[in-house]
């Protein structure tokens, strides 16, 4: 983690808005982040804080209208993804970026057989043949440890587990010759703690044995500090806090993050406690959000200026920074 | 377990099937051993703790209890009296004293009613004050959960997912009940309100010495409010215990791996972590003969394959169901 490693992405100003029937949700505000080769970068946040739209600007799977790219550019290889045109991004999604998604089952198509849907993919951007895709698709399951792969190919998405539908996923998102960048929306949420478990070890296997960058969409804390090397956090449209994921979550310094941190009864903090540091207040309507911080109406640091302008980037280490008027007031703990 | 405390319900064998119909074309029918047999008391003003995975029965077990389904076979006794035994009438009754909260603030709220009918309606129902009173005692209930009093004449979606849950909660107190089951009454929020409402539904049970069943997914919730915990595994408890008890020395090895699995609370270390648990759990339609945990027990023996262990006591208000922890292999 110390050498800095090439960037495969870069998020450059990005801003995205919903235009609704009930106004203009700017979804995402001024975002910036580069994924660097073989991480894991996690985009943490609660519901409506515009990690997924971030996620999904890539590769253009926002709805489009009614969203829109306010500004900004996302670099990948050399190129600005967002003015390629559908059939050009549609040949990047199969082969250099890759998707898994919270829902397995809606991911795959029913009245296909798992093996063949991989096959697909190897079918159509590898050229294959069938009986080689099929090989192929065996070994990538043997791969995401799908145990019987020879039987399991032949399943219908319905006849497998949660677990096992998103390791097919997994499984899918592999069959790239030159897997570059796997963006993970929630991969676990919909699974069972142990099952979870098993997933969330299994993509730090396959991130050290093939060197793939992550970008882990996540709203859970735990599946932070199990995953990732450096964490971004995002409320309510904004970037708040970047850090490599030590430092996230021992010296938070923004008091969002610490504030999320303090929420989770599993702090250990909280060992003997009967009550919980809770954050006050609800996340304000994204449509009448001023120029000032989102966070000022729940914050304990809150000051004048707050309710005015948005801060700057405060460079607290070589990766650590965070926008907030008032960090210097946060202390972790 | 707190001593002297009288027992509020007592759970004795109980069994909740659901017959359903197998996959293909046949109308072959099966059964689904959602809750197969379970025992337990509910001690006066302890939030017990149920946890499990999906399909363990955790829900299907707090439903049953509130007669919400009809049971198989077994008993639930509030304070002595059999609630199944009750004419329909007599339990319209008993929800003076139990009501539950759930998991959903979006489908549990009629999305046509006013708030102030929602959380009024079980005053209604039971005849209880003048219309006059019923609106004072709408109004106290907002205050008591957080809720401005002014957005009663409003509607559900006017509402955030937090404050929903809130209209819940104060439906669930108005009639001033003594046991309420929370069915993952929190596991729908974002996290930072989660903790307001984990810490609301405390400021309530202080404040009125409520009894909870808080049945959760998500252990590190359940570890926070509970009192004391019981652990699921294919509709039948496999451990409970007083809650520092099962946190610090918990016996089965599906408890073990359920703690083990959970996330970590801090990056560092997590390379060492060690996990054991592999595979999936099984269908609750056929489960595996003998315990039901063997297919994914690294300790099995060839007993756990045969029969299914017992709930016994491995220390004073300390039980698990294992051949293993109880030493007869």
């Amino acid at each position: 983690m110390a050498e800095k490693k090439e960037i495969l992405l870069s998020i450059q100003n990005l801003s995205f808005s919903f235009d609704t029937q009930r106004g203009v949700v700017n979804a995402v505000r001024d975002i910036s982040l580069d994924i660097r080769k073989g991480e894991t970068l996690t985009l943490v946040g609660e519901s409506g804080c515009g990690k997924s739209v971030t996620a999904h600007a890539i590769n253009q799977l926002n709805p489009m209208p009614p969203g829109k790219v306010d500004h900004g550019k996302i670099m990948f290889r050399g190129t600005d993804l967002l003015t390629l045109k559908r059939h050009e991004i549609e040949k990047l999604r199969g082969t250099q970026i890759s998707m898994i998604f919270q829902e397995p089952m809606t991911a795959l198509n029913p009245v296909f057989t798992v093996g063949a849907q991989i096959a697909d993919v190897f079918m159509t951007h590898q050229h294959m043949t069938k009986q080689e895709a099929m090989e192929r698709t065996i070994d990538l399951f043997k791969l995401v440890k799908i145990p019987a792969p020879e039987r399991r190919v032949n399943s219908y998405p319905h006849q497998l587990s949660g677990g096992m539908r998103q390791r097919a996923m997994i499984a899918m998102a592999l069959a790239s010759p030159e897997p570059g960048l796997m963006i993970a929306d929630e991969p676990t949420t919909a699974l069972d703690v142990t099952i979870q478990a098993q997933i969330l070890d299994l993509l730090n296997d396959l991130k050290h044995k093939i060197e793939m960058s992550i970008l882990l969409i996540t709203h859970d804390m735990g599946v932070v500090a199990e995953m990732a090397d450096r964490v971004v956090v995002m409320y309510a449209g904004r970037k708040v806090e970047e850090a490599d994921v030590f430092s996230i979550f021992e010296t938070p310094r923004h008091p969002y993050t610490l504030g999320l941190l303090n929420s989770l009864p599993s702090n250990t903090k909280y060992k003997n406690a009967r009550r919980l540091e809770a954050i006050t207040g609800t996340v304000p309507d994204m449509r009448t959000i001023g120029a000032g911080c989102p966070f000022e109406n729940r914050c304990a640091y809150a000051s004048e200026k707050c309710g005015q302008e948005f801060p700057t980037e405060t460079v607290l280490g070589e990766s650590h920074s965070v926008w907030c008027h008032n960090y210097h007031m946060v202390k972790e703990g | 377990m707190p001593v002297g405390a009288s027992t509020i319900i007592e759970v004795r064998d109980l069994k909740k099937y659901f017959t359903i119909k197998t996959e293909g074309v046949s109308e072959e029918k099966s059964l689904l051993k959602a809750v197969d047999g379970v025992s337990m008391d509910v001690f006066e003003g302890e939030i017990l703790g149920v946890v499990g995975e999906s399909g363990c029965g955790k829900s299907t077990l707090g439903k049953t209890i509130m007669r919400l389904h009809d049971k198989t076979d077994g008993q639930v006794l509030y304070r002595g009296k059999d609630l199944f035994a009750k004419d329909p009438a007599a339990m319209k009754d008993m929800t003076l004293k139990m009501q539950m909260i759930f998991q959903d603030p979006y489908s549990s709220l009629n999305p046509r009613k006013k708030v102030s009918k929602i959380i009024g309606q079980p005053l209604d129902i039971h005849k209880i004050g003048t219309p006059e009173e019923r609106l004072e005692r709408v109004a106290h209930l907002m205050e008591e959960v957080g809720l401005n009093p002014k957005f009663r004449t409003r509607y559900p979606h006017q509402f955030s997912g937090g404050q929903r849950q809130r209209i819940g909660i104060a439906r669930a107190l108005a009639l001033n009940p003594e046991f309420i089951v929370c069915d993952e009454a929190v596991s729908a929020l974002d996290v930072s309100v989660q903790a307001q409402i984990l810490n609301l539904l405390l400021d309530l049970q202080e404040k009125y010495g409520f009894t909870y069943l808080f049945i959760a997914h998500d252990l590190a919730v359940v570890e926070f409010i509970a009192t004391r915990i019981l652990v699921m595994y294919l509709g039948r408890i496999v451990e409970i215990a007083d809650k520092h008890e099962l946190v610090g020395n918990h016996v089965h090895p599906y408890t073990q791996a359920l703690f083990e699995a959970f996330p970590a609370t801090s990056p560092k270390g997590r390379e060492l972590k060690k996990r054991i648990v592999m595979g999936d759990v099984p269908s609750p339609i056929n489960p595996p003969q003998g315990c039901h945990f063997h297919p994914r027990c690294p300790y099995a023996v060839d007993k756990c394959r045969q029969a299914y262990p017992p709930l016994k006591e491995v220390s004073p208000g300390h039980s698990a169901a294992c051949w293993v922890v109880q030493k007869d292999i």
